[in-house]
């Protein structure tokens, strides 16, 4: 009876709610993603109006060129980082759960990077870790560990494990909270029930916290995969890449490529392979989850 | 759980390590802040870790307000960040409301795009967006990037769907009993009700917003355009090396986010926890 009456309110409610979102949906994401697979096709240069047709030949060239691809390798240390991370957080998380005597402060504390300005921590740790007036190598030589002293981002064996602890630093504390509110929803009944037939801490832990936490812990590895892979900023800002781009990570390979080399075609090639790397960790993802849960 | 509470040595780790993560997290942020007060002179005599001269000596903080223009900066940050989330609330609720109540024809076909939108790496679709930007002739004004947050980043649609879906539907039709326009059911009962979702939402946003650089790095490099992200990027270019100018830049950027925080912390917690599990 209603349906007949709101049939056509509901009509210029779907236009007038939708038309706006939609528009700006297709013409600042769905858009640029086509025109990003048209472009992976030509050897375009950026400024002339003649984007020539090159087939695949981009993509042959990402996968021949072992230069692009082997970048991957720097983004590697993200992704071991964001892993340690996660261990890290979910520690923090359980012990912050319990009746701790100050734990509110060590939330707070531990999470407040996640809330500073990205550019401020990247100029922050570029003093921190600057060769001669950084406080980092003044705290090692204090500490009597004048040994471990190097430059830690002009020496290219470091520069990768310095900018994925500034990641770690900044993330570890949103990945405690996201944890603390998935277990401040385990009812605490659970814990009481199983205290009372003998389980121990670990016990219950293993057979309470864990498998409640299972989800979560899955969709903050999916972050871990997609953050580590999409890295860009801290190598951006701190390093440019440097040194003799042994900090460069796909994406700012990708920009550069681009920007600096006026090559957008291959540039375009390299953010769609991208985008298929993510489709693909993400499907593969859910089919885990799906698995599991038809198993339970 | 009590059992591990008893056990005395197992919580003095915890507390040992709770205190060095405090430590690392404090540790350069304190070191720009000891820094920061210090003048070139007495920063070039003086260790990393010395106490300056004078906690109210605020000659860097005035070099950094006038040379690095940081009253502006804020001023456009402000702006940006009060437009994008009048619009980022105006289209999510709508959206959501009529994806969440409605089934239509192109319904699945939209959803399938938000899904689309949020798997595409935005830094690496620039060149395309940046041309319709240029056409539409918003290249350098604030309008830019707020059109790219509203659009590019569609976190917002997936909170306000998920919490609209809690909503029952009972209220709807009751209002509908007594005869209310379905504008008016959005209005007076479906909008007031994702007020918890419109927190969320503007926390996050503000987050991700005020931490932003690359957009307005791209879309505004007009000097009085600068963000707070911009303008320290180029406050540090033109002084690099000169850490004690850096460290009041830093410490003016961090200020406001921090006493924020720390006033709203429960409501960020809650925020970051309800946004990410959607």
């Amino acid at each position: 009876m209603y349906s007949s009456l709101y049939k056509k309110q509901k009509t210029i409610i779907l236009f007038a709610f939708l038309l706006l979102p939609v528009t700006l949906l297709i013409l600042f994401s769905l858009y640029p993603g086509a025109n990003l697979l048209y472009l992976s096709l030509t050897s375009w240069d950026g400024y002339s109006s003649d984007k020539g047709w090159v087939g695949f030949d981009n993509y042959r060239e990402i996968f021949r060129n072992s230069e692009i691809f082997s970048v991957f390798g720097h983004n590697l240390y993200y992704f071991f980082g964001g892993i340690l991370q996660n261990v890290v957080a979910l520690y923090f998380a359980v012990i912050l759960s319990r009746k701790l005597r100050g734990r509110n402060g060590f939330r707070v504390l531990i999470f407040l990077p996640y809330i500073m300005n990205s550019v401020a921590i990247a100029y922050m740790f570029s003093y921190v870790y600057d060769a001669q007036h950084g406080s980092l190598n003044a705290l090692l030589t204090n500490l009597g560990l004048g040994d471990l002293i190097t430059s830690w981002l002009g020496n290219k064996h470091m520069v990768n494990i310095s900018l994925a602890l500034i990641s770690m630093w900044k993330y570890l504390g949103f990945n405690m909270v996201i944890y603390i509110g998935a277990l401040q929803s385990i009812p605490e009944d659970l814990y009481e029930a199983a205290r009372i037939d003998g389980a121990n801490g670990w016990q219950s832990f293993r057979f309470i916290t864990w498998p409640s936490l299972l989800k979560i812990i899955e969709l903050s590895m999916l972050l871990t995969v997609t953050g580590a892979l999409e890295v860009f900023d801290l190598p951006f800002i701190m390093t440019k890449g440097g040194p003799a781009g042994a900090s460069e990570t796909f994406v700012t390979k990708t920009v550069d490529t681009a920007f600096h080399y006026s090559n957008y075609g291959l540039a375009s090639a390299m953010g769609v392979v991208l985008l298929a790397i993510v489709i693909i960790v993400i499907t593969v993802q859910r089919k885990l989850i799906l698995r599991e849960e038809k198993g339970r | 759980m009590q059992l591990l509470k008893r056990n005395r040595p197992l919580q003095a780790v915890h507390y040992l390590l709770l205190s060095l993560a405090v430590f690392a997290v404090l540790f350069p942020p304190a070191v720009v802040v000891l820094n920061a007060f210090k003048g070139t002179e007495e920063y070039n005599v003086s260790g990393v870790f010395d106490l300056p001269n004078s906690f109210f000596n605020m000659d860097n903080f005035r070099t950094v307000m006038n040379i690095g223009h940081m009253g502006r900066a804020f001023y456009n940050t402000g702006i940006i960040l009060a437009l994008s989330l009048i619009g980022n609330i105006l289209i999510g609720t709508t959206a959501a409301y009529a994806l969440g109540r409605f089934d239509f024809k192109l319904k699945r076909a939209i959803l399938a795009g938000y899904v689309l939108a949020t798997l595409i790496p935005s830094v690496t679709t620039q060149v395309a967006t940046f041309s319709i930007i240029k056409n539409l002739g918003l290249f350098n004004t604030h309008l830019a990037p707020v059109l790219l947050y509203l659009g590019t980043d569609v976190v917002q649609i997936y909170i306000f769907l998920q919490f609209i879906r809690g909503i029952p539907f009972d209220l709807d039709e009751s209002a509908m009993m007594e005869g209310a326009s379905l504008f008016r059911i959005f209005r007076s009962v479906i909008f007031p009700l994702l007020i918890p979702a419109t927190a969320t939402v503007t926390i996050i946003k503000t987050i991700s917003i005020y931490n932003d650089m690359y957009i307005p790095y791209l879309y505004m490099p007009a000097q009085k355009l600068g963000v707070v992200s911009t303008s320290l990027m180029k406050f540090a270019g033109v002084n690099s090396a000169q850490w004690n100018l850096i460290s009041a830049a830093v410490v003016i950027i961090l200020i406001p986010t921090v006493i924020i925080y720390l006033f709203l912390q429960r409501y960020i917690f809650s925020g970051i926890v309800s946004g990410s599990v959607k």
